[in-house]
């Protein structure tokens, strides 16, 4: 029997507000344990909330980039549980009266298609603390405060996924929103991103919904991916075999790529949520979210259709451009300086990239900026430089930048070393008088008919001109001598 | 007369006048706790270095000639649930006993600003959660009038050191009457200020939508001098409510002209002493003698207020109360190696009885499936008896009533009986749950000798009013001899 898979997502995102979301306590990443901490994100005897209106703001951002709807009026409520990591015994979240609900992300399928994956809400919370273990020491947990208080979007689709490769999409373009806004870092692996999925299947063409499963801890796209296929795959031989599904959370475990049984649904907590007494009822009036609007930022798929009717892009190239923000305004830049689009995104897409990618760091780590690729294009079309030895003078360019911090210029490193390109005849004629007379065997084979000769007599030019002579001239040239020798 | 007989407003004219000096007061005021508190057991903690070093400091200030704080060189004591930073906040309770709070509450803050000298910490029910102070794990604090008779509660232990000048005033924390009850019972003036006037923050939370911070003073006078210094709006508290500062001294001898009273039929029922409410009648007399106007109204739903009470305070208590868990500090059994045990053991001997079975009442009313029954439907009849109090503010400017049934009871008298005790608040509790502002002044005392208080209760915002009232019954009663010195 064929089946499908029905996939909904709550992801998490950390936004970046400078403080946290009820004191004001800094948000950095990486800072020594508890040592952004205070009486209030501690949960201290007497201590109270106070909403800090910038996470608000964030949250508003990213209901507008989804075309979802703010509401007027939401509350915050407690959810309760113990754990060590919740100084308060409660979580301070949203439960019935969320911030938003609607809205969509589109995703790009595979064979071409789009796909809208609808958005059920967003809602606003705090984040936790976490507990570190230490290896050996199994009665001893150690608490790090540093990351409870920070402000959480909470943002749940609809089951409206229906493959684990979906679900990569969806998450994909979730974070480019997010990152487009600059109200997230974006980064799995750091924590700042976080995503549960609830999995359930069904023989294809069924109507109803099948039992789902709760899948949690997988921290990474790549992670996502693998454990929505292990789940599906493992729900679909329970099924073959005749088996019940039972609703459970389960954690991922990227090592050993297996999921495992956290606790059943039956016996899971009952948060006891109720309205958090302390903070009074959020109010969002239509000026505000006016006011919100107007900083909106161009979005991922406003900003690609722009690319290719601006720029006359190929969709592709689009796409791949306007990937991250970063990227995308470090193109928009060059243009200023470099006004042919397509020569310019091949050169980001190809040479810019793959040195991002060699590296592993990200456009703004790049100390090259724009306006020096876009002078180092120059130099090929003045002739100064081939196209050729402009990768090289790219890579020494990257390089420098990269690694002593002194950036050089295109135009300093092609002078320095002699990189010039050779476009005096004369000196290019001498070269390739010299390779012919090197090279009377071939030229005769040549002259006898074996024209493929022509590329290794070019090769053997370029060799002797250290790759600088241009390479038309060098063409015609050659050309020219082996006629003279023909004739 | 000794100075620690005296009241604020007298010590402040001694003070301007050099006759006497801070820490002369401030040293009487130790010298008779030292006398009295071993069987008054008013205090949990004595901050006598700390309290003399800053009367030494406003001393100075006077040497110099420098402008003073309102409340300059004038002995305050600190009911044990609100926060003075470097000293012990115990709550009353074993679960905190070592727990010392690294902050300062607004109104320690602001009492601090206006060189008010903080001499200790008082005793109460543990976590305020009680009306006769013997749920304290440090024993309870005795009346003054009776040493075998309760104070009160729960902020008993301020109540009682005012009474018997162990200090000149008191801060105290009222959720359902625990500053009316215990000033009515130990014969001074108690005030709950309107839900938001006065900032929570720094009071340990015990039910958020109800608990505010009140005074306890020898006389109206200085009830609104203290209130002064407390209310205001505060941003650390999103409850607080945006109003102007103002001194509520200036009021007090304002005519009493075209003000009508309110006597709610349902408050002087069956239940109430007979000498209770011959006292307190004995009050309204006098209003009407000086032309006041009294009318009848009818407060259908007051029967309903300890119900609707029990259910909300509980829910919040089993949230509030969940931060303790041995975990971040105060009390955690040692020998627990797994996370449950040390949850459970740290929670069954940390907390006394009482606490305990609020929070597992809390706990039920709001688990899942019986939340609509019990939650949500207190909450809808909370709307009603605030309309009770909107419709009779319609008719009459104020409410008086009794602040409790009867006079001090006995030690140990209703303790083992819960329901009985939870009726000590049936007056109280209604003010609270409307979040509107109440007063208790003594009125008189029962043939036992054991003072009388008389409820005095204003639509929001109202202090002026019925403190003006408050101060017109005082001169009139004359109500406050001394205590039998036996004491």
């Amino acid at each position: 029997m064929e089946y499908e898979a029905i996939i909904g997502l709550e992801v998490h995102a950390q936004l970046l507000t400078e403080s946290k979301i009820f004191c004001g306590c800094s948000t950095k990443y990486g800072s020594p344990p508890n040592s952004q901490t205070c009486p209030v994100c501690l949960g201290m005897p007497g201590v109270l909330p106070v909403l800090n209106k910038k996470a608000v703001e964030y949250t508003i951002k990213m209901v507008l980039a989804v075309e979802g709807r703010v509401k007027e009026k939401s509350v915050f409520a407690r959810k309760n549980y113990f754990y060590p990591d919740l100084p308060k015994g409660y979580q301070i979240s949203q439960y019935d009266q969320p911030l938003a609900c609607g809205g969509f992300i589109e995703i790009d399928l595979p064979d071409g298609r789009k796909k809208k994956i609808k958005i059920t809400r967003i809602h606003l919370e705090e984040d936790a603390g976490k507990s570190m273990h230490i290896e050996n020491e199994d009665t001893k947990t150690l608490m790090d405060m540093n990351r409870c208080g920070i402000p959480l979007i909470e943002i749940v689709s609809q089951p409206d996924l229906s493959s684990p490769e979906e679900a990569y999409l969806y998450l994909g373009k979730l974070k480019q929103i997010l990152m487009y806004l600059r109200i997230c870092a974006g980064n799995m692996e750091e924590g700042n991103l976080r995503c549960d999925a609830n999995v359930s299947v069904r023989p294809k063409g069924e109507k109803g919904f099948g039992t789902s499963t709760e899948v949690k801890n997988m921290n990474s796209f790549k992670g996502v991916e693998k454990a929505l296929e292990y789940e599906i795959q493992k729900q679909i031989r329970i099924l073959e075999s005749g088996g019940k599904i039972e609703h459970e959370t389960l954690l991922w475990d990227e090592k050993k790529e297996k999921v495992f049984s956290m606790r059943a649904k039956e016996e899971s907590h009952d948060y006891r949520y109720f309205p958090e007494p302390d903070l009074v009822r959020l109010v969002i009036n239509q000026g505000w979210i006016e006011k919100i609007r107007k900083t909106m930022p161009e979005l991922p798929d406003q900003r690609e259709n722009r690319f290719i009717k601006e720029y006359n892009l190929p969709e592709y190239d689009a796409g791949v451009l306007t990937s991250s923000k970063d990227l995308a305004d470090w193109y928009e830049e060059g243009l200023k300086y470099y006004p042919n689009p397509k020569i310019l995104s091949n050169w980001v897409m190809g040479e810019v990239l793959r040195e991002l990618k060699e590296r592993r760091v990200e456009i703004r780590d790049l100390r090259m900026k724009p306006k020096d690729l876009a002078e180092l294009l120059k130099l090929i079309d003045d002739k100064t430089i081939s196209g050729k030895i402009a990768k090289d003078v790219f890579k020494e360019m990257a390089e420098t930048g990269l690694l002593m911090h002194t950036q050089k210029k295109a135009e300093e490193i092609v002078k320095k070393k002699g990189l010039v390109q050779v476009t005096d005849k004369a000196q290019i004629e001498i070269v390739v008088g010299k390779v012919l007379s090197e090279n009377q065997g071939s030229v005769k084979e040549y002259l006898a008919g074996k024209k493929k000769l022509f590329g290794f007599f070019v090769g053997e030019v370029m060799k002797k001109a250290k790759g600088k002579a241009n390479p038309k001239m060098v063409n015609e040239i050659l050309k020219e001598k082996l006629k003279i020798g023909d004739a | 007369m000794k100075l620690n007989q005296l009241k604020a407003t007298e010590l402040k004219e001694l003070l301007k006048k050099k006759e006497v000096s801070s820490l002369e007061i401030v040293s009487s005021v130790f010298k008779e706790i030292k006398c009295k508190d071993k069987d008054m057991n008013s205090f949990i903690t004595l901050i006598e270095e700390d309290a003399k070093k800053s009367a030494e400091k406003i001393d100075q200030k006077i040497a110099r000639g420098e402008k003073l704080g309102s409340l300059a060189g004038i002995p305050v004591a600190i009911k044990d649930n609100i926060c003075v930073k470097g000293n012990f906040c115990t709550c009353g309770s074993k679960i905190l006993e070592i727990f010392v709070s690294p902050y300062d509450a607004t109104v320690v803050e602001w009492l601090k600003k206006e060189d008010a000298v903080i001499i200790g910490k008082t005793n109460m029910d543990e976590f305020a959660m009680g009306s006769s102070n013997e749920n304290s794990y440090f024993g309870p604090a005795k009346n003054p009038y009776d040493l075998k008779r309760i104070p009160g509660g729960s902020s008993g232990g301020s109540s009682a050191c005012v009474a018997s000048d162990m200090t000149i005033l008191a801060l105290g924390s009222d959720t359902g009457g625990s500053v009316r009850q215990p000033a009515s019972l130990c014969g001074v003036v108690g005030l709950k200020p309107t839900y938001g006037l006065v900032s929570r923050y720094g009071l340990v939370a015990f039910a958020s939508s109800l608990d505010q911070i009140g005074c306890l003073t020898k006389d109206v006078k200085d009830c609104a001098m203290l209130l002064s210094v407390i209310a205001g709006y505060d941003r650390r508290d999103s409850t607080s409510i945006n109003f102007e500062k103002k001194d509520y001294t200036k009021f007090l001898e304002d005519g009493l002209k075209d003000i009508n009273i309110g006597i709610p039929e349902e408050y002087f029922e069956k239940g109430l002493d007979k000498e209770v409410r011959e006292a307190v009648l004995n009050g309204v007399k006098m209003l009407e003698k000086q032309g006041l106007k009294t009318f009848e109204v009818s407060m259908p739903h007051t029967d309903r207020a300890i119900a609707t009470y029990y259910v909300l305070c509980t829910a919040e208590v089993s949230s509030n109360l969940a931060r303790y868990d041995g975990a971040k500090y105060g009390f955690r059994p040692e020998g627990e190696s797994d996370l449950a045990s040390m949850y459970e053991r740290t929670r069954s001997e940390g907390f006394g009885d009482e606490v305990k079975r609020r929070i597992i009442l809390g706990t039920y009313v709001l688990s899942a499936g019986y939340y609509e029954a019990y939650y949500a439907k207190a909450q809808k009849v909370r709307t009603f008896i605030k309309e009770d109090f909107d419709q009779a503010f319609k008719k009459v400017d104020l409410l008086i009533t009794p602040t409790s049934s009867t006079t001090a009871f006995k030690l140990k008298e209703k303790i083992d009986d819960p329901l009985t005790m939870y009726l000590s608040d049936i007056y109280t509790t209604s003010a609270n749950l409307a979040g509107i502002p109440a007063i208790s002044v003594p009125c008189g005392k029962d043939s036992k000798g054991l003072p009388i208080g008389l409820q005095i209760m204003g639509p929001p915002l109202s202090e002026e009013l019925i403190l003006r009232i408050g101060y017109f019954l005082e001169r009139s009663l004359s109500s406050r001899s001394s205590i039998p010195k036996g004491a």
